[in-house]
């Protein structure tokens, strides 16, 4: 069963038929024009995923567009977090976890044998809920996974490490203590840090785990400017309980529910008309917060 | 209420007797050692059978047989640890047999650990007593404790580090050198000392593999007395040798507190940091 979008609609933000070229314009995100289109970056077809024995996803199909910020949204255990793990194969990690279905990443089965799972996790950056700084200084947080990708030259380094602190909005607040140990941070500020460590990368997709929801609402409030900063020039996967940020920045969204077996995605569409005119009745009765 | 007095009582008196115990002990040692205890015991060849002189030798040869145990075991140690906790899965048969082979070892007593050191590295091996074989001995021996105090420090590094780092498209290998080990550093060092502390203190697995022989070991293959084995031979072998065994193991009584110390200190501070982090 495919949830598909009963209309090839696009969204609200889309400048043209066709964005500009994704030229990576670091440093000044706010530049660009922001542009989302209903063309599918990543195809999920019929997915499920089993811990052990145990099923979490069941035929689940969305299409993730480019550009553009799909909320996914839902009660605890339904499954979301084991479905972004499953986009950029982090499910690997986890003994017992096994995953039917296909994915697709720019036209390419991910699970494929014998696929780059590094490139596909550079390609697919991820954010978790919990600010995750490594327990380094500042500038190797961010230095760290660039040599490991064969960036060394010093100069490009801090280059890069200057655009996505700039990005975050981190850059002023952080300039004279780049040697100074992450964990110093507040937690808003590590989970900007975070954010600036998977977009130095240039990462063509964002996945966000409730990126917010360990932070107080100012903090909050700034991840969720830096992420509406970030739709257009990157695609952005982003759960969330939050049900009014997930009307203020998604393009999309999607809602998935536990039924006695397994977390399904039963609606998936335009954020404007999920909220507006919900197809199914637990979307309705969730959105009231009736149900959840 | 009569029987939990009783009972207070008694949890009480088993506190006074460890300590006092442990006190006894401790003056018996002080009484008896510290007369003998000076710079030049600590750095003269013992003379007489051990009767008179210091223990210059005895730890040098121990300090050897440390040393050869440690970076013998050390290594062992940790890639069998960083295989076990990173690099199969807890339930896989192999990794079991692995587990269930180091229990063994940790209850087999020294004693036969040093049987064994006589029969492989001695004979088998042909090296004889020496510093060699009581240091490769030993290291079979601490093995056990070494890989267990590593796992544990691994096991207990974040599982998150683990995730993003593979989320940042980096190797196991590199997250377990640059974000792992480092992290585990404080419980490894920790294990480490614990080791040295239980070699140093060692007799049983000595006697039959670096010997008895209490001159100044001239290289690794000679045979070289250890501290335990000195205070052994000294008080049992030796008539007259009761006050400088006491001063040895004064000795080595200090030494393995100022080990044991820094170990439990190093743990101590680093779990405080683990739980400022988590
Ligand atoms: N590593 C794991 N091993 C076994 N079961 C797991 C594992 N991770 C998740 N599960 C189970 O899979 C189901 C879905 O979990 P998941 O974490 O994906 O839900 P979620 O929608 O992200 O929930 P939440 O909103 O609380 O974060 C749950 O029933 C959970 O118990
Ligand atoms: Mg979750």
């Amino acid at each position: 069963m495919k949830t598909s979008l009963p209309f090839a609609e696009r969204s609200s933000h889309s400048t043209g038929s066709t964005c500009p070229d994704a030229a990576y314009t670091l440093g000044e995100l706010h530049a660009g024009a922001p542009c989302c289109v209903p063309e599918p970056v990543i195809t999920v077809e019929n997915l499920s995923l089993n811990y052990g024995r145990k099923p979490a996803l069941e035929a689940v199909s969305i299409d993730i567009y480019r550009g553009c910020i799909t909320a996914l949204i839902g009660p605890s255990g339904c499954g979301k977090t084991s479905f972004l793990s499953a986009l950029n194969r982090l499910t690997d990690m986890i003994a017992g976890c096994r995953i039917n279905g296909t994915i697709r990443f720019e036209g390419h089965d991910i699970y494929e044998p014998g696929n780059d799972v590094r490139q596909l996790r550079r390609d697919i950056g991820m954010i978790f809920q919990n600010p995750t700084p490594f327990p380094l200084s500042i500038r190797r947080n961010i230095e760290l996974p660039l040599r490991e990708h064969g960036i060394r030259k010093q100069a490009e380094l801090d280059e890069r490490i200057y655009q996505v602190l700039r990005d975050v909005g981190l850059w002023d607040e952080v300039k004279d203590r780049l040697n100074d140990p992450a964990m110093a941070l507040s937690g808003g500020q590590q989970q900007r840090l975070c954010i600036a460590r998977a977009l130095a990368l240039r990462p063509k997709v964002l996945l966000m785990d409730e990126p917010c929801s360990a932070l107080d609402p100012i903090s909050s409030g700034m991840v969720e400017d830096l992420i509406q900063s970030l739709a257009g020039r990157y695609t952005v996967v982003i759960v969330t309980h939050n049900l009014a940020q997930a009307r203020r920045i998604a393009n999309y969204a999607g809602l998935f529910w536990v039924t006695e077996r397994a977390g399904q995605l039963i609606e998936f569409g335009r954020c404007r008309q999920i909220f507006a005119q919900p197809a199914h009745e637990l979307t309705a009765a969730y959105i009231s917060g009736a149900r959840g | 209420m009569i029987k939990n007095n009783a009972a207070t009582i008694l949890i009480y008196c088993s506190a006074i007797s460890v300590t006092s115990l442990f006190l006894w002990l401790l003056t018996d040692l002080l009484i008896q050692g510290l007369p003998k205890l000076s710079p030049a015991f600590l750095f003269e060849a013992p003379r007489d059978a051990g009767r008179a002189g210091g223990i210059g030798p005895i730890i040098i040869a121990t300090g050897w047989i440390v040393l050869v145990a440690m970076s013998a075991a050390a290594p062992l140690a940790l890639a069998t640890a960083v295989w076990l906790v990173e690099f199969t899965r807890p339930d896989g048969i192999f990794s079991r047999f692995v587990e269930f082979s180091i229990d063994v070892l940790a209850s087999v007593p020294s004693i036969v650990f040093g049987l064994f050191g006589n029969a492989f590295f001695c004979v088998y091996l042909g090296l004889g007593f020496s510093i060699v074989s009581g240091g490769l001995t030993l290291a079979c021996m601490t093995l056990p404790i070494l890989i267990r105090t590593v796992a544990d420090g691994l096991r207990a590094v974040p599982d998150g580090y683990r995730m993003v780092a593979a989320a940042l498209g980096m190797t196991r290998g590199s997250a377990l050198v640059h974000l792992l080990l480092p992290s585990a550093a404080p419980a490894l060092t920790a294990g480490l000392l614990l080791s040295i502390g239980r070699s140093a203190a060692e007799t049983a697995a000595l006697i039959f593999t670096s010997g008895y022989v209490d001159r100044m070991p001239g290289s690794l293959f000679d045979s070289g007395r250890a501290l335990s084995v000195h205070i052994y031979d000294l008080s049992m072998n030796v008539a007259g040798g009761d006050a400088n065994a006491h001063a040895t193991a004064l000795v080595l009584i200090i030494f393995l507190l100022i080990i044991n110390n820094a170990a439990i200190g190093l743990l101590r501070h680093w779990r405080k940091q683990h739980i400022a982090a988590s």
